[in-house]
């Protein structure tokens, strides 16, 4: 029951204070009483039994992203390296 | 440069990204390198607690275990709100359920779990009105439908879930709905993290925190056993990426000596939590004196209740004397008590695979998906346990 899911709002519904979001593909309407944040349609949320949890920062994601593809790269770089001395 | 990231071409973050870029084996690969290199340099073996259920599920499921040195290992902790739940307190829901007049809901694998005399499951096969939720706020329909029967939520979880509980209750006040009442299960990790401590036999010299627990409570919940236990803790993410970076920081605290708390989810966690959930928290629930939790026993402030402003919704006050209280401990070769503490393994036990399975269960450990029993049964070495 405990995985939190990250999904994109795609629809907001101000008056039910609820949103609609999609989850690869799944689209259904979650609660959004507790977020504080400001939420805008293309935002990505976390959600959790029925709601939305908090946003998730893209810039943060992003930068994570970027640092693990930096990590492979320089991983695949040295196998090479190795491999050539062999 | 954040911006600039949001710039280059093929670097706009796409739903797809958040899944596929964290479980990306390439950099699996990498960091377990990176982890291995920095694991040479540790004095002493880490002993790694995943509190969470989830963190145990994704080491298991992505092979984790077999990525990472010797002298790095797990202990598999006691963060799953179905497998902590004590045997008299399904007979509580049970009771609930068996009475006329009452609709009993509840979340996730509960409905599957035993008590001392079957589970929720069964109840419902017998006649009991059982329903399982995937969205608490569904209770309100329920309840609104059903004006002459009495409807219990019966609530499980740790910090994460007890917000959403506390939303049903806000929206069940606000909608005047008199027949919603709530039976309260809701634990909190801190208390258990030095129940676990506490054990003198424990090798835990360092935890992976739950981010979603830390999405509600901020990663400040974690201070307190880092500068009392000395023990280092990074809340981390779910992905298999999350959980080996996660594992790298701790190795690298370990190797400097730092007992600190960081956040390794820092996409979706930040230090304070989520303050909206907090004050909902506030205003309906208390702190209880003590808790039994299954395989652990009683710990003391471990669990919430409702405060005494909200008793009329108390489903344990309005049937008082007509739940069972007695306390009802797992089969007694089962060994969860100390899987949970981190003294025992899941293959240790020696009813392991053979009378505890998935589906006949003895213990906690084997009841729930996320427990530990039940995840190394699923995907652990169990062809060679037969």
């Amino acid at each position: 029951m405990c995985l939190s899911v990250p999904s994109e709002v795609v629809a907001l519904h101000d008056d039910e204070q609820a949103i609609t979001v999609d989850t690869l593909g799944v689209r259904r309407k979650v609660s959004r009483h507790l977020l504080s944040d400001e939420i805008q349609i293309g935002d990505y949320v976390l959600i959790h039994i029925g709601f939305a949890m908090n946003k998730i920062d893209k810039e943060d994601a992003l930068e994570s992203l970027k640092l693990y593809r930096e990590i492979a790269e320089k991983l695949e770089a040295e196998s090479h390296a190795q491999s050539s001395y062999q | 440069m954040p911006n600039q990231a949001i710039n280059e071409p093929d670097s706009s973050l796409k739903l797809k990204s958040l899944y596929e870029g964290f479980r990306d084996a390439g950099t699996i690969r990498a960091l377990a390198d990176r982890i291995s290199s920095a694991a040479i340099n540790l004095s002493e073996p880490l002993y790694i607690m995943e509190v969470c259920g989830g963190h145990t599920h994704t080491i298991m499921k992505y092979g984790l275990l077999g990525l990472i040195p010797d002298n790095v290992k797990f202990i598999h902790g006691p963060g799953c709100p179905v497998c902590v739940m004590p045997k008299e307190r399904i007979d509580q829901a049970i009771a609930l359920a068996k009475m006329d007049d009452v609709i009993l809901l509840t979340l996730g694998d509960m409905i599957r779990v035993p008590g001392s005399k079957g589970s929720l499951a069964q109840a419902r096969a017998s006649g009991a009105d059982v329903r399982p939720l995937y969205d608490p706020l569904d209770a309100l329909a329920i309840a609104r439908d059903n004006p002459d029967k009495t409807v219990v939520f019966f609530a499980i979880g740790f910090e994460t879930s007890t917000p959403m509980t506390a939303v049903l209750l806000q929206q069940a006040e606000h909608a005047a709905l008199p027949n919603l009442l709530f039976h309260i299960n809701h634990v909190l990790v801190p208390p258990a993290i030095d129940a676990v401590m506490a054990e003198p036999a424990t090798k835990v010299n360092a935890f992976i925190g739950p981010a979603h627990v830390s999405v509600i409570s901020g990663a400040k919940i974690y201070r307190r056993a880092a500068e009392v236990h000395h023990t280092p803790v990074v809340v981390s993410g779910f992905e298999p990426v999350d959980v080996m970076e996660s594992i790298l920081r701790l190795v690298e605290l370990k190797n400097h000596a730092e007992s600190v708390v960081e956040v390794q989810y820092s996409r979706a966690v930040t230090e304070e939590g989520n303050l909206t959930a907090q004050a909902l928290v506030d205003e309906y629930f208390e702190v209880r004196d003590s808790f039994r939790w299954r395989g652990l026993g009683p710990i003391p402030q471990s669990a919430l209740k409702l405060k005494d402003k909200y008793a009329h919704r108390d489903a344990e006050i309005h049937f008082g004397g007509r739940l069972p209280v007695a306390e009802i401990d797992d089969h007694k070769a089962c060994q969860c008590g100390d899987i949970l503490r981190g003294l025992a393994n899941p293959m240790d036990c020696k009813v392991f695979g053979r009378g505890c399975t998935p589906q006949t269960p003895l213990g906690s450990c084997m009841v729930s998906s996320e427990g530990a029993c039940n995840a190394y049964y699923r995907y652990h070495g169990v062809q060679h346990v037969d």
